[in-house]
């Protein structure tokens, strides 16, 4: 654990991403197997263990300490892990038992039966320092937060890689990645070039995806419009489905398997393909609201009535293989056709095919972009039509182009404080319009402001507290956000009735008087469908 | 101030006027109204009494200011001409009356200087604080408990997640990571007053007796504590040193300072900061501090519980910090306690965010 212990501290501390990949790569090629495999299975999120949940961490903390102190402490750290780390009492007599190694910890948990699990930890945390117990608090929640994506641990891999197989990026990496599992021996004995590359890449794995850049007005300028074709970028989730030799997955943008909450697709994937596109929910070949969508997200099962409610549709884009053939490296024109013709013959149920937006050049484009604003639809693509299905985020090849965005000036009822850098900053806001005389919660913004300007609202949000209830802060109605949003629908969730899509933002009205703010009555208007 | 609720009767008589009735928050700071003097006030007042040179306890412009001598120093050095009118100096331990109130200035522990203040009126005893630590300083003289009716404590560190480790692990860390990146500079935020001079001789006591390099911002006070007769060895300034001095050397600066551009012309550095707030993983990576060393001149959470213990003090005011916890744990105590509000003492690390230490690699 000692080890494991060091590279989490030593990566919390690294600023530069350059330094973390050096911290990475001399840890896999220092640590054995099957340690540094269960390290790069912590960092890349696939370790989780059932029972050692924050709410049982917690509970276990408020054995050795003060709740109120416990609570209090949490509050202002910002981390539960970290809180706990710091908290737990040490005993005098933890220098006589020896710490467990990452290997013990790893299989205890994954042997323990139900109920044996925290007694495990509270063992372990008493015998580990401060540093120990922080990792092995972040091992067993699953949640790092410190500064290290699975994209970041892949990058270090391929980086160590390089030395025995120069001919290795991430992107190959990303390829094997889905037929591993924790600990990883033969992608590091691959790496190492002491194995075959796994083969696991001709399975029902993730393929990395491909992903646009938004289109600033600075690079409208420098394109050729005659190069790119348009297509609607519909306002669901990007998925990748997989079909192959009988196995059917349905992939997330970040290559999460979501199978299990969408039988509905799943079900029909009686294909040997592996397509790319957008899941919406869609009644009758009409596009629902985003919110739609969203409740049937991040659920493990599905009720037959959410079936019913909210049945899930694939919107396609693209093809990258078809039956065994692989057809990435071809056009987006060549792919296009070889999508159209694969639908054709195949007919799949709950999908169709994104169409295709003819324009003759940019006027035209800038006239549909800003009449975008039926549901479902978030702006356009711009995708060249030489262009090879390209993993990660190439600059130049694929654009969104996002319709303009609505605003609001709300004000600013709640504060909460943010997570991992921004932990002791109050960084989360809920914001409100008028509704009468009184004040109505309509969405909640943790984004577009600068660091300076976080400063600023974490000194009025302090200066201006009316009321506290644990992390949060109640606020005087004295501070106007300019918040900008994609879209507005109903909602049962808010007591408004509303939700936007992607609030953030835009920018802080000290100049603004409360009461001239908004009313509840103008954002109602903006509702579309 | 409404009457104290008596559910734990403190030992006194019923006839000697509560504290609260003779000591007051007001807007300039904390009021000793028979001795017509302010502690630390924030505005200038007419009389002030000062606990320590640091620029939020001690501050410009005031008619008449009672402090050590160690702290009028410190003062005429930081402010010059601005430090105000009379300037009377009260060694530790000597007792002086002012107005109805008998005041004596003991050892905090804090900086060179740092006094607490013992307030004798109408036959009670309060006993002012001002920041503290109780662990070992060469720089100034140790803390001293004073047992008494009332202590208001300050609780920069109050919450339990706050435990200094010894200092000289701390340095040690520092040493260690010296040399393993010799060929890289080592620069460390610390406080002008007291943390600089105090990390200093924590190094020269770990056996580092190269030249230290400083930031102009933190030379007058090392010179002054030399004067003072305090052991620092050779220091030289880093603002005008040829970089290539600077590989492998150690240099100090101010916290704003070493994450900034002014670090950039250092050679590869290793930014440190020694400050309690570190023992915080998110708050070093917040100030893009690379090794955080946990060097603190406020007592932690268990020197604070301890010196609640010392004193023996049946109600405790708390003045500024994580107020909630210690009013918590006090209270859980037996101890009658209550949050001062004071306002306008700065937390050690309220300088805020330094340039883009929100940004980078985000996960």
């Amino acid at each position: 654990m000692n080890r494991f212990a060091a590279l989490i501290d030593a990566l919390v501390f690294m600023p530069s991403r350059n330094g973390k990949i050096r911290l990475l790569a001399e840890h896999f090629a220092t640590a054995p197997d099957p340690e540094r495999g269960w390290a790069l299975a912590a960092l890349t999120g696939a370790l989780s263990f059932r029972e050692a949940k924050p709410a049982a961490i917690r509970e276990l903390a408020a054995t050795r300490v003060d709740p109120d102190l416990l609570a209090l402490s949490y509050d202002y750290v910002g981390d539960l892990a970290e809180t706990v780390a710091l908290i737990w009492p040490e005993r005098p007599e933890r220098a006589n038992s020896l710490p467990p190694s990452l290997d013990e910890v790893v299989e205890g948990l994954r042997s323990a039966k139900r109920g044996q699990v925290m007694g495990l930890v509270e063992g372990w945390l008493d015998t580990l320092d401060s540093s120990g117990r922080f990792a092995l608090l972040k091992l067993i929640t699953g949640s790092l937060r410190i500064g290290v994506s699975a994209r970041l641990a892949k990058t270090a891999l391929a980086d160590w890689g390089k030395a025995a197989r120069p001919e290795i990026s991430v992107d190959d990496v990303e390829e094997v990645w889905h037929g591993l599992t924790a600990p990883y021996a033969e992608l590091f004995a691959w790496l190492e070039g002491r194995a075959e590359r796994p083969a696991s890449g001709s399975g029902a794995g993730f393929r990395p995806m491909m992903l646009s850049h938004p289109l600033e007005e600075e690079d409208r300028a420098a394109l050729d419009p005659a190069a790119y074709a348009a297509e609607w970028k519909w306002d669901g989730i990007r998925v990748q489905m997989v079909a192959r030799g009988g196995e059917r997955r349905l992939y997330s943008r970040t290559g999460d398997d979501v199978s299990g909450a969408f039988p509905d697709i799943v079900d029909h994937m009686s294909f040997d393909a592996v397509l790319d596109g957008e899941l919406l929910v869609a009644r009758d070949g009409v596009v629902a609201p985003f919110n739609d969508l969203q409740q049937r997200l991040n659920r493990k099962t599905v009720t037959a009535q959410m079936l019913r409610d909210g049945p899930a549709w694939v919107r396609l884009y693209d093809i990258l293989f078809d039956g065994d053939e692989d057809l990435r490296g071809l056009s987006f024109v060549e792919r296009r056709a070889r999508l159209e013709r694969w639908y054709e013959a195949v007919q799949p149920r709950r999908m169709d095919l994104s169409p295709m937006v003819p324009f003759a050049g940019w006027d035209e484009l800038v006239a549909m972009r800003e009449g975008a604003r039926e549901n479902g639809i978030e702006g356009l693509m711009l995708k060249r039509r030489d262009s090879a299905y390209l993993a990660g985020r190439p600059k130049g090849p694929w654009f969104k182009w996002k319709r303009g965005a609505l605003t609001l000036d709300t004000v600013m009822m709640y504060a909460q404080r943010g997570h991992g850098k921004r932990s002791s900053y109050y960084s989360d806001y809920t914001f409100g319009v008028w509704r009468g005389e009184e004040l109505v919660p309509v969405g909640k913004a943790y984004s577009g402001f600068t660091d300076a300007e976080l400063v600023e609202l974490d000194r009025w949000v302090r200066n201006h507290t009316t009321r506290r209830y644990g992390p949060v802060r109640e606020v005087e109605a004295g501070l106007v956000l300019e918040v900008a949003f994609d879209s507005v629908h109903p909602s049962t969730r808010h007591k408004s009735g509303l939700a936007m899509r992607f609030p953030r933002i835009h920018r802080i009205r000290w100049d603004k008087p409360a009461h001239e703010s908004d009313r509840l009555e103008t954002l109602a208007a903006m509702v579309v469908g | 101030m409404s009457a104290p609720h008596q559910s734990n009767p403190p030992r006194r008589h019923s006839d000697r006027p509560h504290p609260d009735r003779w000591i007051k928050v007001l807007p300039e700071g904390l009021y000793v109204e028979p001795g017509g003097f302010y502690i630390d006030p924030v505005r200038p007042v007419e009389r002030a009494v000062v606990t320590h040179g640091h620029s939020d306890h001690a501050r410009p412009g005031n008619r008449h200011v009672l402090a050590t001598p160690g702290t009028l120093a410190i003062m005429r050095q930081r402010m010059g001409a601005g430090v105000g009118g009379s300037l009377q100096p009260l060694e530790y331990g000597e007792g002086l009356r002012i107005g109805d109130v008998g005041v004596r200035l003991v050892p905090a522990g804090h900086v060179l200087g740092s006094a607490q203040v013992v307030l004798e009126h109408a036959g009670s005893r309060v006993v002012v604080s001002g920041d503290y630590k109780r662990r070992h300083d060469r720089t100034c003289a140790a803390f001293e408990p004073v047992p008494c009716d009332v202590f208001v404590t300050e609780a920069t560190f109050g919450l339990p997640v706050f435990r200094h480790p010894p200092d000289l692990g701390e340095v040690q860390k520092l040493l260690h990571s010296m040399a393993l990146f010799p060929e890289r500079s080592h620069v460390v935020g610390v406080y002008a007053l007291g943390k600089c001079q105090r990390l200093i001789t924590l190094l020269r006591a770990a056996g580092y007796d190269r030249p230290i390099w400083l930031h102009g911002a933190l030379e007058p006070l090392c010179r002054l504590y030399q004067e003072l007769g305090v052991e620092l060895g050779e220091l030289r300034p880093a603002t005008v040193a040829a970089k290539e001095d600077l590989k492998g050397a150690l240099v100090l600066g101010p916290p704003a300072a070493v994450a900034d551009r002014w670090a950039r012309r250092l050679a590869d550095p290793v930014v440190a900061m020694a400050s309690g707030w570190m023992r915080v993983r998110q708050r070093a990576r917040q100030r893009g501090v690379e090794l955080p060393l946990v060097i603190s001149d406020h007592a932690d959470w268990d020197e604070l519980c301890q010196t609640l213990e010392d004193v023996g003090a049946p109600e405790v005011w708390v003045t500024h910090g994580r107020e909630e916890a210690l009013v918590h744990y006090a209270t859980s105590r037996g101890i009658r306690a209550r949050a001062l509000a004071l306002i306008g003492f700065e937390d050690e690390d309220s300088e805020g965010i330094s340039g883009g230490a929100l940004g980078g690699d985000a996960s």
